[in-house]
């Protein structure tokens, strides 16, 4: 009992000293705007901070993310990113999932020299024409990812292709590197003929039918969450994938499949998430990890959350501090473990190398899976490095 | 398109027509008996989807039983209909005293609450609908597919609308009903206990908004997006079938339904050199419908102009406008005096934070000088205030020097305005209000459809203030010095012959008139001074965040600067102010503290609006309020 005590006091002396060791990292997302994909990515960091701490944390000190909501709206992204920087004295700004959000605070960390490490957005803007200095982007963008998938579908050589969107940042670029890389790989008389909808409202009755009158070969689709459950259903009924090979980025990632259970789409080409069959070391083991702590499955969030904040580690152990120009300087080239394996962040642009699995979706036991899957790593899927260096500033 | 694809088409956008006619039947009917303007409906419907979920599950509709669906159809309809007369009784009830747009602030908060219950009892996964047996196939028209449930909700649409109809055209229950709707103080004269048909008519539309949340679901699976997802296309077609009309509502909801149909229909047109992609359209067409129907009806499709009593006892508190006197002058002096000092406290986010409070004051009080002293009711003031944003950040990114691209704003969120009044200004109350709000939707779409100009949905970037006000505090200081001029210059105003002329207006347009008041130009004036200020905080606001996005136009911006206006208090002096800061601390605070803080705000909201129905200036006045022209 005594001993318990001593060891009790012993902790609380040293509490304070170990907090004030502290190193902080700044977190903020849209956690009520997107919470299917940001509840499991919440996790995600949180068990990779429970790792971290584990083998002794960083620098032989603990880590700690301070997380924020932003509320979904760039200007309190802003508000809660100056919060962090200021009063919480965080070491580096990371999150955010939308493109616009993604940009804004990109935006603030090169006007107050912070280091910011964009986890989801996937607007090729972040690294590209408004790239900076001190952002760096951990998911594979909306380029990459689609041109992840154009070498399946030039494989089909198939001439009229619908196109169907989701009308803003994410599905109009979707839509132009589409159309752009199948001129560039299959060439010849292309023809598209393209449906816009509303994020989240989509009218999928006289969508499926237009799609249907349009006569295509083929679609490709950058649909997700209850819009892409809504197309898919009546797709179905109406017979609109009947013959015709659909692509859809990011269906396969069980955060927009899984709802769907087994109604979900067979046979369509997609980027994802196969969790239920990844046999790399590096993934059993994440995938132990999660599901011991959690009780339940990782999503495509999960490995997203988990990684960022190993990257951000990773980084701060390499710059041996937390200094932001040391700390950016260690990021360039930065290569760090994650779930899909090594990862690199590129000096050229900040991308990093993560890539998606690329496969098939198929029903199994009454829910949607991906098969005949491989891993598309991502430093295969991006422009050449002049064209990069003419898409990005100077920094 | 050949004509069978076109009558596949209507068919269509009738379905979705009859799913549209049964959210907004609710609404329609709640607003037309009650008055009050409920963004709760939408958080309704939501419940209603989810409530269908969890009894289908129970019922085995997701095991094939059709009537296991429709009974859970029911238990979501009859469930949400007991919430909503719950939510009248215990909230609203308490606040029809108070002036009117009160009860708005609550539904707000209600929606905040629904959302985050829903999140904590359903969790953040997409729940799909069953499929319902015998309904789950297709039927063949034309050759081509069309879903039966499709066809299922073509009947049950017209259904309620005939049995809506019945209720009220043949029942005593409906007389009372729409006595009510023709005029509220006549009904409650001849000794109709106003009390308990406010209370059956809001479970009555609850109960609507339920079966349409449960009806959707197998079309739409049950996710947390539907409330704000559906609300504003509910408004839409309620106001352009004319407010409390139901069957104006069916009208309406055929016309946004098939005029949808028909832009996805024609896909992208090309006619010469101009290539205009129709599906695009579907962002805005229900608020460009609903501004050119305004224009020429103003009172919507088969809506009838509201009997207004000439002098009520809402307009009657409304003369009573805080003067600003020597005391309140003293109050403004130690406040300004102490925001000077701000930044001795050292903490450089209390300044990121009194900067937002100060912009969102600003915003507000420009709001209140065209709502409180001109009687016109807003929903789209974002318009102004997002305007004068995108004008200062597109002129700094072409590099124009910073005085010049500050006053850009004002000037071009004015022009806006003068614009916007020439159309519109003949009209007023709610009507007023949504074509504000259409204004404000087409602005939206706009930036975020012109890529090449406005950035798209990523909006502008790289938009801060000159070196010399680089610094936190630098800037601060400077929006400070800004908005007290700027509100001392509101406060002021409503004291001028102008503001007289805009209150005498508001409180009985014909009396103002016969004076020899020009009511339009003033209201026209009044409006563009409003834009002004707005465009000046949106403009402080692009500077404090670098950049702008579309959010800054849109229907959230326009309700939060309703909500902190009545928060503070509408006629009070320090209204703007206190309820910017209520608002926007109290969002900071709880977004901390708690992961469910949007249901901690909505409850605080509830709260203030319970315990000070005047909002918290209103409640501890500094001055003791006269009727100034007796």
């Amino acid at each position: 009992m005594a001993r318990r005590i001593a060891i009790l006091l012993a902790l609380l002396l040293a509490a304070p000293v170990a907090l004030a060791q502290t190193i902080r990292l700044g977190e903020l997302n849209e956690y009520k705007q997107f919470p299917a994909f940001l509840d499991p990515y919440r996790k995600g960091m949180e068990l990779a901070v429970d790792e971290i701490n584990a083998a002794g944390g960083v620098l032989g000190r603990k880590i700690e993310v301070v997380s924020r909501d932003d509320n979904g709206v760039p200007g309190d992204a802003v508000r809660v990113a100056e919060e962090l920087l200021t009063r919480e004295r965080v070491a580096l700004l990371m999150g955010t999932y939308a493109s616009n959000m993604g940009l804004a605070v990109a935006d603030l960390a090169k006007r107050r020299h912070v280091l910011f490490i964009a986890a989801e957005p996937l607007t090729d803007k972040l690294v590209w024409q408004d790239g900076n200095k001190y952002t760096f982007r951990l998911r594979a963008s909306t380029y990459m990812q689609t041109a992840m998938l154009v070498p399946e579908a030039v494989k089909l050589r198939k001439k009229r292709w619908a196109i169907v969107y989701p009308n803003y940042e994410y599905g109009q670029a979707a839509t132009a590197t589409f159309k752009q890389q199948m001129q560039a790989q299959q060439g010849g008389d292309l023809e598209f003929v393209e449906q816009a909808v509303p994020l989240g409202k989509i009218e999928p009755g006289p969508v499926v039918q237009a799609l249907i009158d349009a006569k295509p070969d083929a679609i490709f689709s950058s649909l997700f969450g209850p819009d892409l459950a809504r197309f898919v259903r009546e797709g179905e009924l109406r017979g609109l994938f009947k013959d015709r090979p659909v692509f859809n980025l990011l269906a396969g990632e069980p955060e927009y499949l899984d709802p769907l259970k087994a109604e979900a789409p067979i046979g369509w080409y997609v980027t994802g998430y196969p969790w239920y069959a990844i046999e790399t070391p590096e993934h059993k083991r994440f995938l132990a990890a999660y599901e011991g702590k959690f009780h339940d499955y990782p999503r495509l969030g999960s490995v997203v959350g988990y990684s960022t904040v190993k990257s951000a580690a990773a980084a701060i152990a390499r710059a041996g501090s937390t200094d932001t120009e040391k700390l950016v300087a260690a990021m360039e080239g930065l290569t760090f473990e994650t779930p899909f394996g090594s990862v690199t962040y590129r000096k050229i642009d900040h991308q990093s190398t993560m890539g998606a699995y690329v496969g098939r979706t198929a029903v199994r036991d009454g829910k949607g899976v991906m098969v005949d899957w491989h891993y598309a790593n991502g430093k295969d899927y991006l422009p050449p490095d002049d064209v990069v260096r003419k898409l990005r500033p100077a920094d | 398109m050949s004509l069978a694809s076109l009558a596949v088409q209507l068919l269509n956008g009738l379905a979705s027509a009859s799913s549209l006619f049964l959210i907004s039947a609710g609404l329609t009917l709640i607003f037309g008996v009650t008055r009050i303007v409920n963004f709760a409906h939408g958080s309704f419907f939501m419940l209603g989807a989810y409530v269908a979920y969890s009894a289908g599950t129970m019922f085995g509709a997701y095991a094939g039983s059709a009537s296991g669906f429709f009974a859970a159809a029911l238990v979501a309809a009859v469930g949400i209909g007991v919430l909503g007369a719950l939510i009248e009784v215990l909230v609203l009830k308490r606040l029809y005293p108070a002036p009117e747009l009160l009860q708005l602030t609550a539904t707000f908060g209600i929606v905040l609450i629904v959302r985050d219950v829903a999140l904590a009892l359903w969790g953040p996964e997409d729940r799909l609908g069953p499929r319902v047996a015998g309904l789950s196939g297709v039927v063949e028209v034309f050759g081509r597919a069309v879903p039966q449930y499709d066809l299922f909700l073509l009947v049950v649409g017209p259904l309620v609308l005939v049995l809506l109809t019945l209720l009220i055209e043949r029942t005593r229950f409906g007389i009372v009903v729409r006595a009510a709707a023709e005029n509220r103080v006549l009904t409650a004269a001849l000794g109709i206990d106003e009390r308990t048909l406010f209370t059956v008519v809001f479970a009555l539309g609850s109960f609507l908004a339920g079966l349409a949340g449960a009806l959707t679901l197998p079309r739409e699976p049950a996710n947390l997006g539907m409330d704000l997802g559906v609300i504003a296309d509910a408004f839409v077609v309620t106001v352009l079938g004319g407010l409390g009309s139901v069957p104006g509502a069916f009208v309406a909801a055929v016309i946004i339904g098939v005029t949808k149909a028909l832009c996805i229909a024609a896909g992208t047109v090309s006619v010469g050199p101009i290539t205009i992609a129709f599906p695009k359209l579907t962002l805005v067409i229900e608020f460009v419908v609903m501004a050119l129907v305004l224009l020429v009806r103003p009172t919507g499709l088969l809506g009838r102009p509201a009997i207004v009593a000439a002098t009520t006892q809402v307009a009657a508190e409304r003369a009573l406008v805080e003067r600003p006197g020597s005391r309140s002058a003293l109050v403004a002096t130690v406040l300004f005096v102490l925001a000077l000092l701000l930044p001795l406290a050292g903490d450089a986010y209390l300044l990121v934070l009194a900067t937002d409070v100060l912009v969102a004051a600003l915003f507000t009080a420009s709001l209140q000088l065209i709502v409180a002293r001109g009687g016109l009711i807003s929903f789209g003031h974002a318009a102004y205030f997002g305007l004068g944003a995108y004008a200062a950040a597109l002129a700094t990114t072409h590099a124009w020097p910073f005085p010049l691209a500050f006053l850009l704003a004002p000037l071009v969120a004015a022009l806006a305005a003068l614009a916007f009044a020439g159309l519109a200004v003949r009209m007023s109350g709610i009507y007023l209000a949504m074509l504000t709000l259409a204004f404000a939707q087409i602005l939206w779409s706009v930036a975020v459809q012109w890529d090449a100009l406005t950035g798209g949905s990523n909006g502008l970037i790289g938009v801060w203030p000159p070196d010399w006000l680089a610094q936190r505090t630098h800037y601060y200081l400077f929006v400070l010095a800004v908005v007290a001029v700027a509100l001392a210059a509101l406060a002021i105003v409503a004291f001028t012959p102008f503001g007289y002329a805009l209150r005498g207006a508001r409180d009985s347009a014909l009396r103002a008139a016969s004076s020899g008041i020009d009511v339009r130009a003033r209201r026209i004036e009044g409006l563009a001074i409003a834009a002004a200020f707005a465009g000046v905080a949106g403009a402080l606001f692009a500077y404090s965040k670098g950049g702008v996005a579309p959010d800054a136009l849109s229907i959230p911006r326009s309700v939060d600067v309703l909500v902190m206006m009545l928060l503070g208090g509408q006629n009070a002096l320090f209204g703007p102010l206190l309820g910017a800061t209520a608002f926007t601390w109290l969002a900071d605070l709880l977004a901390r503290v708690t992961e469910y803080w949007r249901a901690c705000v909505g409850v605080a909201i509830l709260l203030i609006v319970s315990v000070f129905p005047n909002g918290i200036g209103g409640t501890f006045r500094l001055t003791r309020l006269r009727p100034t022209s007796r």
